[in-house]
């Protein structure tokens, strides 16, 4: 086991390895309990360039960094995704949580697959393909996970554009059958 | 992933994806070679019902009961891991009394959880009595839970700043009266589920997931823990007062002094994690404070100050079967602008094909079931052979299994 770092060092090692590629990172302290306990989420926007890159670095941190989930959504002309790892767990109170958004452009919504990092994180991964149109470059299983395989191609449901569920695959039950 | 060794001597087995106890449908494809699994693929999505998307057209409030809507089981973590997730964004301070209720109820949803697979790992193996002994006592914890949110299985407690109902002086000794009841039969339930032969040898070595695995794969929960794995966000990142609160990470080696990452340790880690779960709430009952047990208690005023907030944040709560995390984003509007919720399945999924590989065709339920998916998904089972198909049913896979425990207890 690598020697655990404090969160500034953590950002700092970020900012050191990759430079103007990583911006507004922001440690956020959280408390709870009588005590109270604190407890840390950083936030950093990495760039799609590099992304991959900053997964493996993250591996020097911790041998297994959890990969919960990418969470994502659409932001006027691009896609983020929101990468939320767990690193530290496995001792009382020392487990951070490190939330990397990658910023991709709507026209060429492209970004590396990690799986060959972290192997768990291949079904959220066909996930983002599916409901927002993101193409994974590299998955091992190019094949829809969620969404069923007659549901149209070109529609991401995650998408608040014309690409987005449309109305008429909408059905309001409160309205009743029309 | 899939590797797909396909040959002329293996034969494919498709198990699932629906049946109407099916908490969580997924569809498996098996590839054996005879009785031997050699190959597993899993497809999932088969009742995605787009919450998240109508999430986003709801308001924070109405979000909750929307979220409680999940899962029938965990209808306290999701709405719970929304309103951390919330209060984290909009900065709100929930009151200290606030803190212990909600572990009391979150350890006594733990409690059903975990009380009910037993019965339905006791099901699959064909010990029925055992079914109806667990949920003996699964039925006590209920009435407790119907006691303390005036509900059974969507409890409607949780509200954005706290909790909506309180617990009293005077509703304590029911409570001790409950907690007694599960104390007591906690012996016999261990006594069944660890010591009985038979239930260890369905259950010892069977289902391995190595604990290099279980991190690889990101597993979640017991499954994880019970591979060796400390991994409990209760106490890596102790939410609510879990941080005022004395108690440990449960691995196997806790009880039997060593990790195998089979379907045995899976039940032990459950089986401890009851006993713990009611040794929280009776901590909980001794050290909660006076106070208030909401931030705002007028919704219409909360509702108009969420209108106004902006930013993202994450709830995370260790949920009976693992993990829960909701991400959200507010920008300044009625209705959050994004909201993704991961439940624990969602990453014990993978951990699946390790386990089964090189298991028997009776295996598959046990295996399957002790990550606490719920297992019926094996409702529909449609085996190609050489061309021909026909169907085995639920009921068909389920006989397989009580056989081959009936075959190992001659």
């Amino acid at each position: 086991m690598t020697k655990q770092l404090t969160p500034k060092e953590i950002v700092q090692s970020f900012t050191d390895t990759f430079k103007t590629k990583i911006k507004n990172p922001r440690i956020e302290t959280h408390a709870a309990g009588s005590k109270p306990t604190e407890f840390i989420h950083i936030w950093m926007n990495v760039d799609k360039s590099i992304f991959k890159e900053a997964v493996k670095h993250l591996t020097t941190l911790e041998n297994y960094p959890h990969l919960a989930v990418a969470s994502g959504y659409e932001w006027e002309n691009t896609i983020e995704l929101v990468y939320h790892f767990s690193i530290y767990f496995g001792e009382r109170c020392k487990e951070i949580s490190l939330n990397m958004t990658v910023v991709l452009p709507k026209s060429k919504p492209e970004i590396d697959s990690i799986c060959d990092i972290i192997p768990g994180a291949l079904i959220t991964e066909q996930e983002k393909q599916e409901m927002l149109g993101v193409t994974v470059k590299g998955i091992p299983k190019d094949k829809r996970a969620f969404v069923s395989d007659d549901f149209p191609k070109g529609m991401y449901p995650w998408r608040k554009d014309e690409t987005g569920a449309s109305g008429k695959m909408v059905r309001n039950l409160h309205e009743g059958d029309k | 992933m899939s590797t797909k060794t396909k040959s002329k001597t293996t034969y494919q087995i498709p198990v699932g994806p629906i049946h109407p106890a099916l908490k969580e449908p997924v569809m498996f494809e098996f590839e054996l070679d005879g009785e031997k699994i050699v190959d597993v693929d899993v497809s999932l999505g088969h009742v995605h019902r787009g919450i998240e998307w109508t999430g986003m057209r709801r308001n924070p409030v109405q979000v909750l009961y929307l979220a409680e809507r999940i899962c029938g089981i965990c209808s306290y973590c999701h709405p719970m891991a929304f309103a951390l997730a919330t209060e984290r964004v909009a900065g709100i301070q929930v009151p200290e009394r606030a803190e212990y209720l909600r572990v009391i109820h979150a350890e006594l949803e733990r409690i059903c959880s975990h009380v009910l697979w037993a019965g339905v790992a006791a099901h699959e193996i064909g010990f029925d009595s055992v079914l109806f002994l667990t949920w003996q006592i699964r039925e006590k914890a209920l009435d407790l839970t119907e006691y303390l949110t005036g509900n059974r299985v969507t409890k409607a407690i949780t509200m954005i700043g706290g909790v909506r109902r309180d617990i009293t002086t005077d509703m304590h000794s029911t409570i001790n009266e409950g907690l007694q009841f599960i104390k007591d039969n906690f012996e016999k339930l261990r006594r069944v589920y660890l010591d009985d032969k038979t239930f260890r040898m369905r259950s010892q070595d069977v289902g391995i997931l190595t604990k290099e695995d279980a991190l690889k794969l990101c597993a979640a929960g017991p499954t994880t823990r019970a591979s060796g794995v400390r991994k409990d966000v209760r106490l890596d990142q102790p939410y609510f007062a879990f941080g005022d609160l004395d108690f440990d990470y449960v691995t196997p080696d806790v009880l039997t002094g060593e990790v195998n990452g089979d379907v045995y340790d899976r039940i032990v880690v459950r089986l401890l994690e009851v006993k713990q779960s009611v040794e929280l709430i009776e901590q909980c009952i001794k050290q909660m404070p006076e106070g208030e047990i909401v931030a705002e208690p007028k919704v219409a005023k909360l509702l108009a100050s969420l209108k106004k907030i902006k930013g993202e944040g994450i709830g995370r709560m260790e949920a009976p079967r693992g993990e829960v995390i909701h991400y959200v984003k507010y920008i300044e509007h009625e209705f959050p602008y994004s909201w993704k919720v991961r439940a624990p399945t969602y990453n014990n999924i993978l951990p699946w094909i390790p386990m089964l590989l090189g298991e028997q065709i009776a295996d598959i339920p046990i295996v399957a079931a002790s990550t606490d998916p719920c297992m019926s998904c094996t409702n529909r089972v449609a085996i190609v052979d050489g061309g021909k198909r026909y169907q085995l049913n639920h009921e068909d896979l389920h006989k397989l299994s009580v056989e081959k425990t009936r075959r190992l207890m001659k």
